[in-house]
């Protein structure tokens, strides 16, 4: 697969404009050049890092994650869920006294009320956390280049989209010039 | 890079001065992708042999019963009970070093949380296996479960061995997410790493033959496991909130596991067992020994794969440091246990200490005294704390101790029960020491595993915590030469501030 990404660039053929993709060496280069884009306006674009940078979220201007509030609303489930669960089945459903405690005794219940308060956090945190990312996703533009291969390793990447509405072959390509990355790319696919 | 060990303690640097993003990478990664050291396959042969033998008696133990285990009684829970326990509490130091050493901040954790978390999934893996197998039809196993059926029997929620499912089975759930998600960045850093490969290989096959199979199934199990992860700032925020939502919440869960374990004695009415200390003192022994386990292997990994740079004797020195502090919790335990029932002026209670520690089981309570509380005190000192084949040996010596401390929890106090009528003495089959040294095995050979095929040191997390991942490092000095390629031997000047 990596072979055709690899070609698909130079390949002469019908094809459109998806991302400028520019490199940077340094977090810090990558912190500034995220303040200018963002200030130039863009709104489809992204910075790509080996590792969470710190200030990126000011430089990008993102608002706060809303992952906290998905895992809230599943952990209150899975708490609920756990209570009327012991309720209906030990209460209502099949009552039976056994060790002299009523058939349903909230203090037993609480351990198992935490338990799946957590479990269900935890799914609502991981799952939820895939949602907002949208991944799994195998197929973004930016792995057509060989060069992205570094973005595990010790590069950092912007990516400016061509379907933000601020994007202009020229501009764009002048802005992120104007940043001095290592090398910049524009990527292309088959349209 | 020179190969020079860091020499100062306590300095604000987790990886030596100079070492760059790409060595990182480099370091962790050639673990996964070089043909594997003799000594792990030595190991991986023994600890596979191991595990087939457990195969072998797992299956005559389902064809005969476990009435081939010693277990009788009034001894009912014994070595299954024992290794179920000893199992969860290694388990814990995984969830402890990944979550709450994540809350305090304390980012020497990433030299060794990738290896202690995945150490809690094979201990919890393990633990699952005894109850399982107690059961003696685990094919029932669904019991537990709130699940409608036939009998139209709904579980006992009442029941601290109902609570014990939930919990354990929670604990694993959340410890496999956990390790999972951590793990998302690096196994798409071993995806590029392999797609790199796989294109130079595929430039190379013009000539001479196709790309190796063995690559493209590499590339497309790590690349299916990395879920297309593109390191984006956009996704690292939510990531590292997912990552901090699951540490804040696991933390609870490590202390209630064990908790919850120590209900299944606890609210019984047993001499020994009936104590309101039980919870934090099964929790403190719990991470006491999952230190020791995690000591154990990472000395073996790192002698093993050259990762001296990465996992200093600094890091170690902190671990025996927790492992002196919990293993003093834990010795605070048993002297007031013992105070207790002296105190309480209960006879059984009384009688149940006295004959744990002169008993018929004598040998096991000094071997668990010796080992747990005599051993770490030597951490005191820093020459102790620093030097590897003491701490090697001590960590060996601890999670004895702590399998002993299970063994004579559960069997004095279930051998002398109130009725002298009732006593009886419990001794092992060879079916009983099998399947414990088999589980043994079990862990070795999982554990094994996950050093090739996994990244076993969080990768993206170290290079977050090296001098150059700070925006303001190197400020003025202006850019580097951009056609510097692989060449990965140019230092960076130590800068002196903290990482």
């Amino acid at each position: 697969m990596s072979d055709e990404e690899h070609v698909k660039p130079a390949r002469p053929r019908q094809k459109r404009p998806v991302l400028y993709l520019a490199e940077f060496e340094t977090a810090g280069q990558i912190v500034h050049a995220a303040e200018r884009v963002r200030d130039a306006g863009y709104r489809r674009w992204d910075a790509h890092t080996p590792f969470p940078v710190h200030g990126m979220d000011k430089a990008m201007g993102l608002s706060d994650s809303k992952l906290g509030w998905i895992v809230l609303a599943c952990g209150l489930t899975g708490c609920s869920l756990a209570f009327g669960l012991i309720w209906y089945t030990n209460g209502i459903d099949y009552p039976i006294v056994i060790g002299g405690k009523p058939p349903f005794s909230f203090p037993s219940a609480v351990p198992v009320m935490f338990e799946l308060t957590i479990l269900l956090s935890a799914f609502g945190a991981v799952l939820g956390m895939f949602g907002l990312n949208q991944l799994p996703r195998h197929h973004h533009p930016v792995f057509y280049s060989p060069r992205f291969e570094r973005g595990t390793d010790d590069r950092f990447f912007i990516s400016i989209e061509a379907s933000d509405d601020k994007f202009d072959l020229e501009d764009t390509r002048a802005l992120l010039e104007s940043l001095s990355p290592s090398h910049l790319e524009l990527i292309q696919e088959e349209s | 890079m020179a190969n020079k060990p860091i020499t100062e303690l306590g300095e604000g640097y987790l990886a030596k001065p100079g070492t760059t993003f790409h060595d990182v990478t480099e370091i962790v990664s050639r673990v996964t992708e070089n043909p594997a050291p003799r000594g792990w396959w030595i190991l991986f042969g023994l600890s596979a042999s191991i595990t087939g033998l457990l195969g072998l008696t797992l299956a005559y133990l389902l064809w005969m019963g476990i009435g081939t285990w010693g277990n009788n009684s009034p001894v009912g829970w014994a070595w299954d009970i024992t290794n179920f326990v000893w199992w969860i509490g290694i388990g814990h130091a995984g969830t402890l070093i990944s979550a709450v050493l994540h809350l305090f901040r304390q980012y020497w954790r990433t030299a060794i949380n990738r290896f202690a978390e995945a150490m809690t999934i094979f201990a919890v893996i393990c633990a699952l296996m005894f109850p399982t197998i107690h059961t003696g039809r685990p094919w029932h196993i669904y019991y537990p479960l709130p699940i409608p059926n036939a009998m139209n029997l709904w579980p006992n929620f009442k029941s601290p061995l109902l609570w014990d499912v939930f919990a354990v089975s929670t604990y694993f759930t959340v410890s496999l997410l956990f390790w999972y998600v951590g793990l998302i960045p690096d196994l798409a850093t071993l995806r590029d790493r392999t797609t790199k490969r796989l294109r130079e290989a595929g430039v190379l096959s013009m000539e001479g033959g196709p790309p190796s199979t063995l690559l493209q199934l590499r590339a497309a199990i790590y690349g299916g496991l990395a879920l297309g992860w593109r390191s984006s700032h956009r996704h690292w925020q939510n990531y590292e909130r997912a990552y901090l939502i699951l540490a804040a919440i696991s933390t609870p869960l490590v202390l209630s596991v064990h908790s919850v374990v120590s209900f299944d004695f606890a609210t019984s009415v047993e001499p020994g067992w009936h104590t309101t200390i039980f919870p934090p003192y099964f929790v403190a022994g719990a991470v006491f020994s999952g230190f020791a386990m995690v000591m154990t292997l990472l000395l073996i990994a790192r002698t093993v794969f050259k990762l001296h740079d990465l996992v200093q004797i600094r890091h170690l020195d902190l671990m025996n440091q927790i492992m002196l502090t919990t293993g003093s919790i834990v010795g605070y335990a048993y002297a007031m246990e013992f105070f207790i029932a002296w105190y309480s002026g209960n006879p059984y209670e009384r009688y149940c200490f006295i004959n744990r520690a002169f008993g018929d089981y004598w040998w096991a309570y000094w071997s668990m005294i010796t080992c747990n509380v005599l051993v770490p005190q030597t951490f005191w000192f820093k020459s102790m704390r620093t030097s590897i084949p003491w701490m090697f040996i001590a960590s060996i010596l601890i999670n004895i101790g702590m399998w002993f401390e299970r063994f004579v929890i559960i069997v004095t106090t279930l051998h002398r029960d109130y009725m002298v009528s009732a006593w009886g003495n419990y001794s092992p089959t060879i079916v009983d020491i099998l399947i414990y040294v088999g589980s043994i095995g079990l862990f070795m050979t999982l554990f094994l595993l996950f050093i090739r095929w996994v990244p076993m040191i969080a990768i993206a997390e170290v290079k977050m915590v090296l001098p150059e991942a700070d925006p303001h490092f190197g400020h003025g000095e202006g850019d580097h030469d951009h056609e510097h390629g692989d060449d990965h031997g140019h230092a960076e000047p130590a800068v002196a501030k903290e990482a």
